[in-house]
């Protein structure tokens, strides 16, 4: 599996570390609720399809990555650097 | 008290040459991380290193005063002292300790780093003045094309002994392809 860096380009796989659901960057605000933290803790989708993960480039330029792929394929189908995302999100 | 040498971190290791390629240590001379803040001026810092700030995957300038990209968001001044302002616009620290930098140099380099690391590194997709950070075996690196027989490659200055161990495995089994 080869997962395209927005800064370094095709990389192989061994140079990214798994983080997880890409929910990360839709952290709940302080007053929130109970209900809304527990979902962002612990509650995660589980496709059979598309997802979006968060991957940082680890062994490569340090950046964290969203990467939207598919679990059954392995087709990654786009990345982007997860600061962008988050400004994006309005944050 | 005891008088502390100075040791480099390859000392005793290198150089070591094998088929027509050597790798020695290399002495860049001071070692400066730069990490602009967010929403510096660019211009103002290209003026306090006295070059502009490399793209991912670039290096401007060359031995003696060479700005190499270090990852996102980050550059090594090799070799000058940056102007003290610089501070202004970037966090800036001296990392020359921290670092073991060697040169692959001679015909083939890219053969023996094909073992090692996981990018393409011929002459074609690797020009001069290309940089990347990536793994050379377990080791994440910092490899640069200097010359177009040259590669100069950093990783961390705990890890030296490793580095040339996998280099002079790897050097050894490209020359015993003939």
């Amino acid at each position: 599996m080869r997962i395209n860096c927005p800064l370094c380009g095709e990389r192989d796989r061994r140079e990214f570390y798994y983080k997880g659901a890409a929910v990360a960057l839709a952290r709940p605000g302080r007053d929130a609720g109970a209900q809304a933290w527990d979902e962002y803790v612990h509650l995660r989708e589980n496709p059979a399809g598309k997802t979006h993960d968060l991957w940082q480039h680890e062994a490569g330029c340090g950046a964290w990555i969203v990467v939207v792929r598919n679990t059954v394929t392995h087709e990654v189908y786009e990345t982007a650097l997860a600061a962008d995302v988050k400004r994006s999100m309005g944050a | 008290m005891g008088k502390l040498e100075r040791i480099s971190p390859c000392a005793g290791l290198l150089p070591v040459s094998i088929g027509g390629l050597t790798v020695s240590e290399i002495d860049v001379g001071q070692i400066t991380s730069v990490t602009p803040f967010e929403g510096a001026a660019r211009a103002a810092i290209d003026r306090a290193i006295g070059l502009p700030f490399p793209a991912p995957g670039q290096t401007t300038g060359d031995a003696g005063h060479r700005l190499v990209w270090m990852g996102q968001g980050e550059g090594f001044l090799l070799g000058a002292v940056p102007d003290p302002n610089l501070g202004a616009y970037a966090a800036v620290v001296d990392q020359s300790d921290a670092w073991a930098v060697v040169a692959l140099t001679g015909a083939g380099g890219a053969d023996v780093l094909a073992r090692l690391v996981p990018v393409d590194m011929r002459l074609r997709a690797f020009p001069v003045g290309a940089t990347v950070r990536s793994q050379l075996g377990h080791m994440n690196a910092s490899i640069t094309r200097t010359e177009e027989d040259t590669f100069m490659i950093a990783v961390f200055r705990s890890m030296a002994v490793t580095l040339v161990h996998e280099l002079t495995t790897a050097l050894e089994a490209v020359a015993a392809r003939g």
